[in-house]
């Protein structure tokens, strides 16, 4: 929201999006082994999972906070750390790799100056790897946020990423 | 109730949405709609049709014709030309890449005409997210006849007479696995689908969700009812949306019909199901580990047995069944197991669906009979290897298989055969590889994966499979020694007997079988430091051919690292130790004079 500075998580009782994470630990209350889709819905509202966040979940469920870290750090889709406003993800399934992919994911790199897993330093792009998306008949393919690019070249790279 | 003159399939699985499918709808219903033909015209939305690289894909019924790549404009040009005047717009037509004709109608296509369609019976022809469209295609009449007219018994009898075998991979007899969940004494059961479909380049499961997610939902109800379970989930990979989002909604529907939920058609039966999202943990896909995930905790996997049909979900008698298991039990039911078993071959029944991908004319989700040989899917049913290129490899069963070379082109594909050829079915993943595929490379990948995946409960796993990664990084680099294959076999058996769960187990197949096929490519990476295929970077030089340099010297500003020297008109060339391979002249040249080797 504009004029609002600090968001950070530990000015929580400000922050409307604790609301919403009261609202959905109540929705999966009594719901045994509802950890991963809390975690899931948690990371929709904060965008990564952050210590605060689990250790509200942790309460919420009655679990120990050691599993719900546990949990976090298991599954690749959830991230500890904040990550940036566009998301991309280079498919490295079989497909994809026979096709071309290295070649685009180093050419992403490139062009943004990161490594996999890391964040522009305008907060703009984290480039992630993904598993096979399954849409294997347009590989090469990546992901920004919900948007899907098929059939990339290494040259349609620099295109794509101006978009954003 | 309406009637129209023609129906119009617009495909909107996965694949079609990313090429722009959904855009293409919008334009064709809106040039009809200013046409004034909505009211004689139907577009119905569909699930995958298979044909994922033509994408965006329509077909005009009645007379079947197939247009592919289909943009905004070109949908308003169907519109015009032929919803309203009847001329078929040949420019859209698919042309057959072995003979270059134009095909006019579906139903002449290879693609589809060779294909038998149990499993994706509906995918591509209705509408997933309409159940009125499912019941008009049998939908519902098996779970009906199940609950009404058979015991839990003759369920179970009947599903294991059809011979039906597990397609998640292993290709355990179906029939045995309800029976042994039928038998467990319990208070409670559990039905589960398993549609973490992990294996990279395959997706029909996906396909099977997104375009007849009521298949699915029948199948586990009668599964239910067979081995007395009144709750099931389907476990479905974070990385399908559309997936989630259409089974739910199918979820909602068939509980409004009272096809789900308490005493259905009646009876005294009831049965729920609910959806588990995955977090991207490929090991979940092994179905102890997809037990641990639903209980929401680490998916690890654990010794069996006990195996899930006597101790699975909470400690109950579970049933996992695949999701393309699943899609064939009902016309099983309706049709009988006669009817299966006389399709396939003598141990593998039924039909098989294949994501064939990679070098590949026509990629997509194909479904034949089992034992139809790897050279009819390959050049009959997905028309060959596109650029004039020479088929080099398939792998099959993706990071648990192994590859199948020219050679093995007329082995039949089924079970017993494909793991007598040194692969295996997994899954249904097809990967075409081309001359221009690296088995060095490939394995290579396939190990980072399952290394990557690997869960780091058992040792073998956790540290064999990153040990042999690491000889294969080193070979690709120029690096390799000798003893290394031999080190890579010893490694590979110790991980194969030892390791707990089979993602540990199958981890060292690709390597195996890609040394066995391909030695010649290993000893060039050890011993000569040389990829024959050229795609290793570290193992390339690059090298200016003398009599077609023209001395333009555009390779020499193009090059970043100013490794290549010469005079305007004189030939041009490359010291070795400046260039970093980056391809650049390669790219660069108009003459072809910069090779790679």
């Amino acid at each position: 929201m504009p004029g609002s500075k600090c968001q950070c998580a530990s000015q929580g009782e400000l922050d409307p999006r604790w609301e919403q994470l009261e609202e959905i630990l109540a929705a999966y209350k009594g719901d045994a082994g509802a950890l991963i889709q809390v975690l899931h819905a948690a990371q929709d509202v904060f965008g990564y999972v952050s210590e605060e966040v689990q250790e509200k979940v942790a309460e919420a469920l009655g679990v120990p906070i050691s599993e719900v870290y546990g949990v976090a750090t298991f599954y690749s889709l959830f991230s500890l750390k904040p990550r940036g406003q566009y998301k991309i993800g280079v498919c490295l399934g079989t497909a994809c790799y026979v096709r071309g992919a290295a070649q685009v994911l180093a050419e992403i790199e490139k062009q943004l100056g990161v490594k996999v897993n890391d964040t522009t330093g305008d907060g703009k792009f984290t480039l992630e790897v993904t598993r096979c998306i399954g849409a294997c008949g347009l590989a090469p393919v990546i992901t920004i946020n919900e948007d899907v690019y098929g059939r990339l070249q290494v040259d349609k790279v620099k295109e794509v990423l101006a978009k954003y | 109730m309406n009637f129209y003159r023609s129906h119009v399939l617009v495909c909107a699985g996965a694949g079609c949405v990313s090429s722009g499918c959904l855009n293409t709808m919008e334009a064709l219903v809106d040039e009809n709609a200013k046409l004034g033909l909505d009211r004689e015209i139907k577009v119905i939305e569909t699930g995958c049709i298979g044909t994922c690289d033509l994408g965006p894909v329509i077909v005009v019924y009645p007379e079947g014709v197939f247009y592919r790549n289909v943009t905004t404009d070109d949908a308003r040009e169907i519109a015009r030309e032929h919803l309203l005047k009847g001329r078929t717009i040949q420019r859209l037509l698919y042309r057959n890449p072995l003979t270059s004709q134009l095909v006019q109608t579906y139903g002449e296509m290879e693609f589809f005409n060779r294909q038998l369609r149990i499993a994706l019976r509906n995918t591509g022809v209705i509408n997933p997210e309409v159940i009125e469209e499912y019941i008009a295609r049998d939908g519902y009449e098996a779970l009906a006849r199940v609950l009404t007219t058979m015991s839990p018994e003759e369920v179970v009898a009947t599903v294991t007479a059809s011979g039906l075998r597990g397609r998640g991979g292993a290709g355990f007899p179906t029939g045995k696995k309800w029976g042994f969940t039928f038998r467990a004494m319990s208070d409670q059961k559990y039905v589960v689908c398993n549609a973490d479909e992990g294996d990279p380049g395959a997706f029909m499961d996906r396909s099977i969700l997104e375009g007849d997610p009521h298949a699915i939902i029948e199948a586990m109800t009668i599964a239910g009812f067979a081995v007395g379970a009144n709750q099931g989930y389907v476990y479905v990979r974070a990385e399908y949306p559309l997936a989630v989002k259409r089974l739910q909604l199918a979820l909602d529907q068939a509980r409004n019909y009272g096809f789900l939920g308490k005493n259905i058609f009646s009876t005294n039966f009831s049965f729920d199901i609910l959806i588990r999202v995955g977090a991207g943990a490929f090991v979940c896909g092994e179905e102890t580990a997809l037990l641990a995930s639903i209980e929401g905790k680490r998916g690890e996997p654990r010794p069996r047995p006990p195996y899930p049909a006597v101790k699975g979900l909470w400690g109950k008698p579970t049933l996992i069944n695949n999701v393309e298991t699943f899609a064939n039990i009902c016309p099983i039911i309706l049709y009988g197991a006669d009817w299966y078993g006389r399709i396939g071959t003598e141990t593998s029944k039924g039909t098989k669906v294949f994501a064939v991908a990679g070098n590949i004319n026509n990629t997509g989700l194909v479904e034949v009979p089992m034992g139809m040989t790897l050279r009819q899917v390959v050049y009959d049913v997905c028309g060959g290897i596109p650029n004039g290129k020479e088929f080099k490899a398939a792998q099959t069963g993706g990071p648990s298989g192994g590859c199948l070379t020219k050679a093995e082109l007329d082995v039949a594909m089924d079970y017993e055969t494909l793991i007598a050829a040194g692969s295996m079915m997994g899954s249904g993943g097809l990967i075409v590889m081309d001359e221009d595929a690296c088995m060095v490379d490939m394995a290579r990948f396939f190990l980072d994966f399952t290394q990557d995946e690997s869960c780091g409960k058992c040792t073998p796993c956790r540290i064999g499979t990153k040990r042999m990664l690491e000889i294969l990084d080193r070979m690709t680099k120029g690096e390799g020694r000798e003893g290394d294959m031999e080190a890579l076999y010893g490694l590979a058996e110790n991980i194969r007997e030892t390791s707990l769960c089979g993602l540990g187990q199958s981890a060292p197949n690709p390597v195996l079988s890609m040394i066995k096929h391909f030695r010649s490519e290993y000893e060039a990476h050890i011993r000569e430091k040389r990829c024959p295929a050229g795609v290793c970077q570290a193992l390339m030089s690059y090298n200016i051919l003398a009599n077609k340099c023209r001395g333009c010297g555009l390779c020499a500003r193009v090059c970043p690292t100013a490794a290549i020297f010469g005079k305007p008109k004189e030939v041009y060339r490359i010291e070795r130790k400046k260039c970093v391979k980056c391809n650049a002249c390669l790219e660069k040249c108009p003459f072809g004079a910069v090779v790679r080797a």
